[in-house]
């Protein structure tokens, strides 16, 4: 097995250069407190074993690992494995984070919640779980996403959260994400702020890597029993934040004979207006770390566009910006055409309705899967399932 | 000495409070920026603090969100606060800061940055989202260009941080009156605010200390200055620059009679009077 040494971030939680905590004075006792939490919790059996009890028992993971094997025929190879994260209460991977966080919240003896979402998977899972632990909780949503992830923002509220719609900007992830740091930097005392991807300031790029990387440690070990390997030639996963690509990569990345690529999206097509940071941003501070980002030559961040609401965000993680620059992690692009495709083939093929942020990863995938090898194995992250995009498939459907 | 410092010395001999006033350049357009700089100057400001819009400002309250949105609806560029710095300059000598975002700085190139910032005549920066840790890229540049980095100190600071950051800073301390953004209001919490500026005025040695957000009236300022040098206000001027811009009836030199005429009520809080115990 071929490796090469990797132990980002440091302790000043950067990645290579990027990463850090560019933020509010008033933020950087919190985030002081939160990293010394986290360490502490990581380190705990105690805690270890809660959090992975209400994975079992809450979640239900493990999730399988499904061969898709009429999709493989049908590209005629690589054989493909799903990573069944759609399979997770609440349909997306997005819930072992906050599982993961509201136990921290708890044990930092905050009573209050607040989470900012795009699609509205990360609200929801945030709402649940402040559910189940007895926890007000406010979510932050775009209102153009309210408009376009309609069944999330009512599922919230039946969670008894509180949507709070982000009226500025285009009104969707990003903008989300500004007023919930206004509230954090507002409520710094009662609030734990549940971020809902590997972005934002130190050390929650790191934290939300660890809440995720039992999806990549499942996978490794589920390879071994359904194909007597290891690790997968290939595993591939969207990415707007990142956070279910680094779950699924992480467990990996030392191992460079596994190739990982990330799929952004393209939007109306890299011309036009899309959310491609990587492939199309340059570095710069956003949402409290630095990483790569859409912005004009004034340094102004420029304005994402996807199809996807879950994709719809002109940043990315500092851990994906840093993995770019190394070259261990490929970054490729999908649209919305061919993601709104996706959803029809996966769905045809397996019996499987994807959301639109797992749908790029699948046009990819049809993409890339003939210059493969016929016999590789690539586990695929199906990191959510379509039924929140029912309105938006049903759009471009009458458009089309 | 600094300009700002020299300011803030003679301020203190004069047995009174320092005033400093923020604008967002290009707000409400940039042709009134400076004028309105010279009508807060003629108000009574003892320094001025000239903010260059961000498209995601998330330590503002609605009233910057407002001005910085606007300001860049209008097309204002970093170029542009040099250009507003450079004539006002030309016949004041007035302490002027620039308040920013670090990632509009960090496109510009840090060196570069400071390098135009020093000529067109500023003298000093306050970036509110580049805390001490990040601060070394533009710490350096700032130095060489004889520009003062003010630094902020929050109601949660703990002491010896609050101390180290007394000694990063150069020109004064800022603290955030309250854990909020700006603008965020006062009211039914003056006592504790109060409180904390007790306890932090006696860590802040090396440096004035000046307090700010959420200012609206004297009274407000004067509670924050019983234990600070002075005070800063920013928010509270945009809706009375709004009202007045959004009334056509009223000449341009009313106008900027009325934004005077606003500085000059909060000054105030600054004048010479009897020590507050």
């Amino acid at each position: 097995m071929s490796t090469f040494a990797y132990s980002a971030p440091d302790a000043r939680g950067r990645y290579g250069s990027y990463g850090g905590a560019f933020v509010p004075e008033i933020l950087i006792p919190e985030l002081h407190a939160l990293s010394e939490a986290f360490a502490a919790a990581w380190a705990s059996d105690n805690f270890l074993q809660a959090y992975h009890g209400l994975l079992r028992e809450y979640v239900g993971r493990p999730t399988p690992l499904t061969f898709a094997g009429r999709l493989t025929e049908a590209l005629g190879g690589p054989r493909i494995y799903l990573k069944r994260e759609d399979l997770c209460h609440t349909g997306a991977h997005k819930i072992n984070n906050t599982v993961g966080q509201i136990l921290l919240a708890r044990q930092m003896g905050k009573r209050r919640i607040i989470a900012e979402t795009g699609a509205g998977q990360h609200g929801v899972a945030t709402a649940t779980v402040a559910a189940k632990f007895d926890l007000e909780c406010i979510v932050y949503m775009g209102a153009e996403d309210m408009r376009r992830q309609h069944l999330n923002v009512e599922r919230m509220r039946l969670l008894g959260a509180e949507v709070r719609p982000a009226t500025s900007g285009r009104q969707t992830l990003k903008d989300a994400t500004n007023e919930a740091i206004r509230d954090w930097v507002s409520n710094p005392d009662s609030t734990f702020y549940i971020i809902g991807s590997v972005v934002g300031p130190h050390p929650y790029p790191l934290m939300v890597r660890s809440f995720h990387r039992v999806i990549g440690d499942e996978a490794r070990m589920q390879l071994r029993e359904v194909a007597s390997r290891e690790a997968p030639d290939a595993a591939i996963a969207c990415v707007g934040g990142g956070s279910n690509a680094l779950g699924l990569f992480y467990p990996f990345l030392q191992d460079t004979a596994v190739e990982l690529i990330g799929v952004e999206a393209a939007g109306e097509g890299l011309a036009g207006r899309h959310a491609a940071t990587l492939s199309c941003g340059t570095p710069g501070v956003l949402h409290g770390a630095y990483s790569y980002l859409l912005q004009d030559g004034q340094g102004q961040v420029a304005l994402a566009h996807s199809v996807s609401a879950g994709l719809d965000y002109p940043g990315v993680g500092p851990e994906h910006a840093y993995l770019r620059d190394l070259g261990r992690v490929r970054y490729v692009v999908a649209t919305d055409t061919e993601a709104l495709e996706a959803v029809r083939l996966l769905s045809r093929m397996e019996g499987i309705i994807p959301a639109l942020e797992t749908a790029h990863a699948i046009a990819a995938l049809a993409t890339l899967a003939p210059r493969m090898e016929r016999n590789a194995v690539v586990v695929l992250n199906c990191s959510g399932r379509g039924d929140k995009d029912m309105t938006t498939i049903m759009e471009a459907d009458v458009a089309s | 000495m600094s300009r700002l410092r020299s300011v803030l010395s003679t301020v203190a001999a004069e047995q009174r409070k320092a005033m400093g006033l923020f604008l967002t350049n290009g707000f409400p357009d940039l042709e009134s920026t400076v004028p309105l700089l010279r009508a807060l100057e003629a108000g009574g400001a003892d320094f001025l603090e000239l903010g260059m819009p961000f498209s995601d400002p998330l330590a503002e309250g609605l009233p910057i969100q407002h001005s910085s949105a606007q300001a860049l609806a209008g097309g204002v560029q970093m170029e542009d606060a040099f250009r507003t710095v450079r004539a006002f300059r030309e016949n004041s000598d007035t302490p002027l800061l620039l308040m920013g975002y670090v990632n509009p700085i960090l496109q510009y190139g840090p060196d570069n940055f400071c390098a135009a910032a020093g000529s067109s005549g500023a003298d000093g920066l306050i970036i509110p989202d580049l805390p001490p840790e990040e601060a070394g890229l533009i710490t350096e540049p700032a130095k060489k260009h004889h520009l003062d980095t003010i630094f902020l100190v929050a109601p949660n600071t703990p002491g010896g941080r609050a101390q180290a950051i007394d000694r990063l800073s150069e020109g004064f301390v800022y603290a955030v009156s309250v854990t909020g953004v700006t603008g965020a209001p006062l009211e039914h919490r003056m006592d504790t605010v109060v409180q904390y500026l007790a306890r932090v005025r006696t860590i802040i040695q090396h440096n004035p200390l000046l307090a700010g957000f959420g200012v609206r009236t004297a009274e407000d300022a004067r509670q924050l200055c019983r234990h600070a040098d002075g005070f800063i206000a920013g928010s509270a001027l945009v809706p009375v620059i709004e009202t007045l811009w959004k009334d056509e009836t009223l000449s341009m030199a009313r106008r900027i009679a009325g934004v005077q005429q606003f500085a000059r009520r909060l000054s105030a809080a600054a004048a010479p009077h009897p020590r507050l115990l």
